[in-house]
This record gives structure tokens, C-alpha cells and sequence, in this order.
């Protein structure tokens, strides 16, 4: 069991940098829906036996994360009309390799972070917090609006892998409320972006300095 | 039963605005009813509070509710004096309000006027039930942030918006030191109870640190001089039935949060009473001398409430000196003049906002150089205005005459005291003396420049007068002036019981306030006085001595017009040049050269000592410093995002081993 979560979430890891790596957002919105399908497949192997809660768990964030999210943004991406992310603050080379000092800085330093002796894999707090950090380098240097929510996906898987450690103790309500926290802000923020492209003419969220005070 | 009454009372402001919120705009009917509402509020809160102060005494009435002490609430003679005033002006200034800002007129913000109105007078009405700190915590920030609401009503105007500003700043101080304040009474009394605490129980560092803190929350709400800074706008841009429960009402909140936190310590300081005292007398000289500079007759009106507020101190200033050095004398008259003068203001004071609402409403000017001549077209606006301007000039046969009198006879008392040293509350006099003729001069000028003489404007010689639902506060708030002023031997029965609580019998023997002062002989001079002046008025219009169809200040021109005539300014210059050191004018003086000069002319403004030349400088300073921190707020969401991103890896970096890495380091 404890192979498969971990060849998991090095798939995890690898399907980061490959977010981070491809400019056309078609493609981002793929990578992060088999991210989060995959994710939803994780509550399933850290049980040791599965229960109905865990199943009901698994079921919905593989519907929303791998299907219905991605539908949202995809639908969201044709109306508004562009295909690729053109000029990233960093350039996409640079920032699949900024990912990956990341990555391995964090897998690195994780024994020293502890806490996670009776985890059921030892990967789980690295795969996490890279994957944060990955989330954070895809909202910081990415400028069109729906990067940006792939970005915060990212950064929402990295906090889910980070939440099997306390599989135990979060009940299921919680963990549908946080699924649909995620859905229901993904379905405004696509519907925002939308408004935001008729506004600006443009997905550029740099448009938005002209509300600053 | 009385606290019954009174809390029906405050439920009753609290739901008033409901009517006129929900009730189409367009009709009269919904403010109708919420004016009901508010004048069966004002019977049963004025009924209670006097049930209150007049019956013998009762026990506190309590709520079971074990965690804040089982008293939340309570009444006593202290809070039921101040609660006259809240109701009376509650229940008149929504009347007013019908003729002054009916909701059809004023659909935008007529129904928040109502809605707002109630719950500032709930929050007062809370405020003085409280026995909790917690409860006088919820009473004081209704007040203050219904208050703040009533204040920036207009808020499309750019002058009410700074004013409502400066108030909330103002009043957030305040709140923040009064928990503070009852943070430093939990922990030196052991509970949040406004209870009296024994002897010793407070060491003199927190009886000092209570002090300051009360002066700083309550001097900012009642406007003592040098904190006064938020008041002058605050009341000039606010309707005027706010202005007046405003000045009237709220102000006085902070006298009752002192005289209540006072009551509770049983030996004050000497100092605190000196320190009082010269406060006192420091905002009722330069109140007075800002109020004769202004052009504003509502900003002249509130600069005229930090006078009073001066004269209320000088009288509590007295009081607390007598507790301290053991003259129940100069108790009885301090806090006999302090309170009287709490209710005197809040009618003249509410009386003659009432009147600049009414000059405001004919003319739309709240310029005193643009009016003039009113008093042909508004008769009653301006028999009204003379009243209350006579009331509060303190001059005989009204009540503003009263306290003020309890005032010198209080100052008078300390004369030959232990000598030089003892006597020094005595110089207070003169200051008080100096304020009444200030006054005096201001009121002149108003009264002179606004309902004599010609119109100045159009606008003024078009006014018609106001309509009887803003006429009939007026006259009530004049019968009472003159009641109190006529039979003053009537109130000292409301003032004994609250001196008696304030002041409870120790050591010393404590005279009745009748015994100290001659009051029934003050009512019988002021009746005679009051004959005197209706008998010289009757005669003269009996003899028709007055020759109709002359020009007023023709002054035996051949074409007088109406530039001719005083100006208001002109007629203070003299007495702002006095002042000069402290006023700093800024006068824009004609032009005048050779021997036939063009046409010129002269301008002259005061700003606020305080706000425009300290507090504004100072900010903009500190705004001036600050800008750097704005090159962080670039509005771009990757910019923030990347700020969080350091802050999480500043808190990862919390979890570096740094101590294992300089052991494993030093081991090598």
C-alpha cells in the first residue's frame, strides 16, 4: 500500500512541474484535474480498510477536483477566448526549475521537520508543502486570472495531501465543506473572470491596479 | 417599577424608527408614528426618572445573571437627573423633526434620521441604567456610533463627511481608553460592578491612572478645551435636532461618567479638584472667546457648549475640593451648580439649536452674515431665540442666572480659607465673571446681526416662519427655561437627593442646598424683574412711541441700504483682537489706497486652536512619514500573494534546528 501512495505522490510532484512548465492553460487545466484525481484516490490507501465515509470522501473530490472544476474552467477559457499564458513574470524554464529546487530543498529538509512518525508515509509532508510552494510560484508569477485560479487548485491540493496526515481526526463534514468552499469559490471566481474580461477586454489581472485606491 | 418604566422607555426609542423604515417614503405617516413612539417613550422615561428622584429610596434592581455580578442594571437619583434630559430632548427633537426633516422632503436619509434618533437615545438611556461595566460599555458606543451616524447623515456634503471623520476618530479615543479605564477598575477593585470602593482598597498610582484615564474618555465626550477639538464641526453639519440632542444631551454623558467614576472613590486628591477647577475655567474663557469669532451660528452655538461645559466643570472642579479638604459647603453649592447647569444647558442650549434650525430652514444659510431682519417674518423663532440667548448669558430672571449664581456663591465660599493658600479657587470667579460678559457680547451679535436690522440677502428677506411642530419645542423648552429661572426653590428638591447620594453623610454634617442659598428670594427678584420688563414692553406698545415706516439703521442717511448696517464680524472684532494671542485670526484686510479707493473688502477666520493647527499639522506629518509603507501596495494580487509566501517560509524557517546545527557545527 504505502508503495503505491508514495509512486502517487511522486506522480503528484512530477505533475507540478509539468503544470509549471506549459504555457497553453488548456493544458494546466489538465494537468491540475488529474493532480486533484489522483489526490481523491489517496484518502482510500491511507485507510486500512475502506469504510463508506472515505469512499463518499474519494468520490466527490474526484468529481469536483477532476471533473467538474476543470468542465467550469474549460468553459470559462472558451468564452474568454485565449489560449496560452504569454509572458509569465518568470519565464516557464526558470520556473520549473525554481519548482524543483523547491521540491528538493523541502524533500531535504523534511526529516528535520518531524511530527510525522506515525504517518503512513513519509512523502506526505514533503509532497505537501512542495506542492504549496508550487501553487505559490503559479499565483506570483502568473498574470492571466484564470492561472490564478489554477494556482490556488495547486495550492488547495498541496493543503489536501497535507490534510491525510490528520485523516483520523477530520470528519467527513469537514472534509465535504472544504470540497465545496473550493467548488463554490472556483464556479465565482470563473464567473468574476469573465465579468473581469468584459470590463478590461482583457484576462490580464494587472488590469486591476487601475482599482487600487 | 420605575426602572420598569424607564427600560419600556428605551425599548420604545430603540423600535421608534421602525415605522418610517418600513412606511413608504412618500408619506408623512410613518414619521408620524415614530414620533408617537417616541413621545410615549419620553412619558414613561420621564415618569420613571422622576419616580426615581422623587420617591424615597429603593433597592437596586438586579437580573439574575451570575456572571456579570447579578446587577447589570440599576437606578438612582445620579442616573435618574441625567435621564430627564435624554427623554425630554428625545421626545421634543423628533417632534421638531416633523417640520424640520420630514421623511417626504428628505427621502434619502429621513427614515436613518428616525431609525438612528432612537437608538441614540436608547444607547443614552442605557448608558445611565448601567450599574456594569460591560453595560456602560454598550450604552456609551450606541451613543457614540448612533451619534456618528446622525453626524454624517448628509454625507454627500464633503464638510459633513470631515466632520463625522474627526468624530469617529474622536470617539474611538475615547472608547479605547475607557476599556482602559475599566480594564485598570477590574483589576484594582476585583470586578467590573460600578460600585463605591472602601478607603485603602485603591493604592494612589491606579486612584491617579483612573483619574487621567476618565478625564481623557470623558473630557473627549464632553468637549473640555483642550479635547474639545471634534465638537465645533460635529454639531454645525449635523440637522439641528442632532445638533441640539448632540450638545445638549450627549455632552453631558461625559459630566455624568465623571461625577459617576468620582462618586465611586472615596477621598480624592486635592489636586484632582484644582485640576478640574482650572480646566473648567480654561474652556469657559476660550470657549466663549472662539464662539464670538465664528460666522457659523451653529459652529458659534457648539463653541458656546464648551463654555458651558467649562462653567459645569468649574462647578464639579469646586465640589470635588470641598471633598477633599472637607467643606461640605462647597460641596453642596459645586455639585449643586454642577448639576443644575447639566439640566439648564440642555434646555437653553437645545432651545436655541432648535431656534438656528428654524433660521436655517427659512433662509438656508447657516452664515450669520447672510441673514438679518428675521425677527419681522419669524416673531416666535426670535422671541424664542432672545429667551434662550438670555438663559444662557446667565442673566436674571432666567435659569441660566440660577447655577451660575450657585457658582460665585460657591467660589465666594473658599475666601479666607487656611489662608492665601486655601482661597486660590477663588481667582475662579473672576473667569466666570469674564465668561458671562463674553457672552454676553456673543449673543448681542447674534441676536443683533440675525433678527434685527435689514436682510442682508434675498434669501433673508423671503423667510416666512417655521411651522407650529417646530415652534411648540421651542416655546415648551422656554416655559421650562423660565420655570426654573422663576421658581429655582422647586429644583434644589431634585438636586438634594443626588448630592445626598454623591456626597453621603460621613465625618461632617452636610447643609441642605435651601439653607446655603437664598432661592426663594432669587425666584421673587427674578418675578419682579420679568414684571418689570412686561410692563416696560406694554407700556411702550401701548404709547406707540415706535414710529413705523422708518428704515432700521437709517441713521439719518438719505438712501440707507442694507451693506450699511454692523456686520457681525465688525461688531466682534474688538473682542477677537483681545483674544488675538489665543485665536490667531487670519484677516484678509481691505485694500485702501489714495484719496478715492476702489471698491474692497475684508474677510476674517478663526481656525480651530486645536484641530486645524495642532491635530491636522501633526497627522499630515505622520501621513508624510508613513507614504513610504505605500510602495508595499501595489494592487497587484501577485505582489501579495508573494508577501504571504514570505511570511510562510519566515514561519518554516521557525522549525530550522538552528541550535543542533551550531552544536553539529562546533562539534566538527
Amino acid at each position: 500500500m504505502i508503495e503505491l501512495l508514495n509512486a502517487l505522490l511522486v506522480i503528484v510532484l512530477v505533475l507540478n512541474l509539468f503544470a509549471l512548465g506549459n504555457s497553453r492553460i488548456l493544458s494546466v487545466i489538465r494537468i491540475v484535474a488529474v493532480q486533484g484525481a489522483l489526490l481523491g484516490v489517496i484518502p482510500l490507501l491511507v485507510h486500512e480498510r475502506i469504510t463508506t465515509p472515505a469512499l463518499i470522501a474519494a468520490v466527490a473530490a474526484i468529481g469536483l477536483k477532476g471533473i467538474a472544476i476543470p468542465a467550469i474552467m474549460i468553459r470559462s477559457l472558451r468564452a474568454a477566448e485565449i489560449k496560452r499564458e504569454v509572458e509569465p513574470l518568470v519565464g516557464l524554464l526558470p520556473s520549473i526549475i525554481l519548482g524543483a529546487l523547491a521540491t528538493a530543498v523541502v524533500l531535504l529538509f523534511s526529516r528535520k521537520l518531524g511530527a510525522a512518525s506515525e504517518a503512513a508515509s513519509n512523502m506526505i509532508i514533503p509532497a505537501s508543502i512542495s506542492t504549496v510552494l508550487v501553487g505559490f510560484i503559479l499565483l506570483i508569477t502568473r498574470f492571466k486570472a484564470l492561472s490564478q485560479v489554477l494556482g490556488y487548485l495547486v495550492l488547495e491540493n498541496g493543503i489536501f495531501i497535507f490534510g491525510m496526515l490528520l485523516i483520523e481526526a477530520i470528519p467527513l463534514v469537514v472534509e465535504m465543506g472544504l470540497l465545496l468552499d473550493l467548488f463554490v469559490g472556483i464556479f465565482v471566481i470563473s464567473i468574476i473572470t469573465n465579468h473581469i474580461n468584459q470590463a478590461f477586454s482583457s484576462m490580464d489581472t494587472r488590469e486591476l491596479v487601475s482599482l487600487k485606491e | 417599577m420605575p426602572l420598569q418604566l424607564i427600560l419600556a422607555g428605551i425599548l420604545a426609542a430603540l423600535c421608534s424608527g421602525l415605522p418610517s423604515l418600513v412606511l413608504p417614503k412618500s408619506s408623512a405617516w410613518g414619521q408620524r408614528l415614530s414620533v408617537l413612539m417616541m413621545l410615549a417613550s419620553g412619558a414613561m422615561g420621564l415618569l420613571g426618572a422622576g419616580i426615581a428622584l422623587f420617591a424615597p429610596p429603593f433597592p437596586d434592581l438586579g437580573f439574575p445573571w451570575p456572571q456579570a455580578g447579578n446587577s447589570l442594571l440599576g437606578l438612582d437619583p445620579l442616573s435618574a437627573f441625567f435621564l430627564f434630559p435624554v427623554f425630554l430632548i428625545g421626545a421634543l427633537g423628533s417632534v421638531y423633526g416633523l417640520g424640520y426633516w420630514p421623511i417626504p422632503r428628505h427621502r434619502e436619509n429621513g427614515a436613518s434620521l428616525q431609525l438612528f434618533w432612537g437608538f441614540l437615545v436608547a444607547g443614552l438611556g442605557l448608558l445611565l441604567v448601567a450599574r456594569h461595566g460591560m453595560a456602560f460599555l454598550l450604552g456609551w458606543e450606541i451613543m457614540a456610533l448612533s451619534a456618528f451616524f446622525l453626524v454624517a447623515l448628509q454625507d454627500r456634503q464633503a464638510e459633513s463627511r470631515k466632520a463625522s471623520l474627526v468624530y469617529l476618530m474622536a470617539t474611538h479615543v475615547a472608547t479605547l481608553a475607557l476599556f482602559g479605564l475599566l480594564v485598570l477598575w477590574r483589576a484594582s477593585t476585583g470586578s467590573f460592578l460600578l460600585n463605591p470602593v472602601g478607603g485603602d482598597v485603591l493604592g494612589l498610582a491606579a486612584m491617579n491612572a483612573i483619574f487621567v484615564l476618565a478625564l481623557l474618555v470623558f473630557g473627549l465626550k464632553a468637549g473640555m478645551m483642550p479635547l474639545h477639538f471634534w465638537l465645533p464641526m460635529a454639531h454645525a453639519s449635523a440637522p439641528s435636532q442632532v445638533s441640539a440632542i448632540l450638545s445638549g444631551v450627549v455632552l453631558k454623558m461625559g459630566i455624568y461618567g465623571l461625577l459617576r467614576f468620582l462618586s465611586l472613590i472615596p477621598s480624592p486628591p486635592t489636586s484632582w479638584g484644582a485640576i478640574i477647577l482650572a480646566l473648567g475655567a480654561l474652556s469657559g474663557v476660550l470657549g466663549v472667546a472662539f464662539a464670538i469669532a465664528q460666522h457659523d451660528l451653529k459652529r458659534l452655538l457648539a463653541y458656546h457648549s464648551v463654555e458651558n461645559i467649562g462653567i459645569i466643570l468649574m462647578g464639579l472642579g469646586l465640589a470635588m475640593l470641598g471633598r477633599s479638604l472637607e467643606r461640605p459647603d462647597w460641596v453642596v453649592l459645586g455639585l449643586g451648580a454642577c448639576l443644575l447647569h447639566v439640566w439648564n444647558h440642555s434646555l437653553f442650549k437645545s432651545l436655541l439649536f432648535f431656534g438656528a434650525g428654524s433660521v436655517v430652514h427659512a433662509t438656508g444659510s447657516r452664515q450669520i452674515e447672510e441673514q438679518g431682519g428675521l425677527a419681522k417674518a419669524m416673531p416666535w423663532t426670535s422671541l424664542f431665540f432672545l429667551i434662550g440667548a438670555i438663559a444662557i448669558c446667565g442673566l436674571p430672571p432666567l435659569n441660566g442666572f440660577v447655577s451660575e449664581f450657585l457658582v460665585y456663591m460657591g467660589l465666594f465660599r473658599s475666601l479666607g480659607f487656611e489662608g492665601a493658600r486655601g482661597s486660590a479657587a477663588v481667582i475662579a470667579a473672576p473667569a466666570l465673571a469674564l465668561i458671562g460678559a463674553l457672552a454676553l457680547a456673543c449673543f448681542v451679535k447674534v441676536q443683533g446681526t440675525v433678527f434685527l436690522g435689514l436682510p442682508r440677502t434675498a434669501r433673508a428677506g423671503r423667510a416666512t416662519e417655521s411651522p407650529p411642530s417646530m415652534l411648540a419645542p421651542m416655546a415648551l423648552l422656554a416655559a421650562l427655561c423660565a420655570l426654573i429661572g422663576l421658581a429655582p426653590a422647586l429644583v434644589s428638591r431634585a438636586l438634594d437627593p443626588v448630592i445626598a447620594l454623591w456626597a453621603p453623610e460621613g465625618a461632617f454634617r452636610r447643609p441642605d442646598l435651601a439653607s446655603l442659598v437664598p432661592l426663594g428670594a432669587i425666584g421673587t427678584m427674578s418675578r419682579f424683574l420679568l414684571a418689570a420688563a412686561l410692563a416696560t414692553v406694554l407700556g411702550s406698545a401701548l404709547l406707540r412711541r415706535v414710529r413705523r415706516g422708518v428704515g432700521t439703521w437709517d441713521c439719518g442717511y438719505a438712501r440707507p441700504t442694507a451693506r450699511m448696517q454692523y456686520t457681525a464680524s465688525s461688531f466682534a472684532a474688538s473682542i477677537v483682537d483681545m483674544f488675538a494671542f489665543a485665536l490667531r485670526p487670519r484677516v484678509r484686510g481691505p485694500l485702501i489706497f489714495g484719496h478715492f479707493p476702489g471698491p474692497t473688502g475684508m474677510h476674517g477666520e478663526v481656525d480651530d486652536a486645536i484641530l486645524d493647527r495642532g491635530i491636522i499639522p501633526a497627522m499630515r506629518g505622520v501621513g508624510h512619514w508613513s507614504d513610504w509603507l505605500k510602495r508595499f501596495q501595489r494592487g497587484l494580487i501577485q505582489h501579495y500573494m508573494l508577501y504571504i509566501l514570505i511570511a510562510v517560509l519566515a514561519l518554516l524557517c521557525t522549525l530550522i534546528p538552528f541550535g543542533e546545527i551550531l552544536a553539529f557545527l562546533s562539534s566538527r
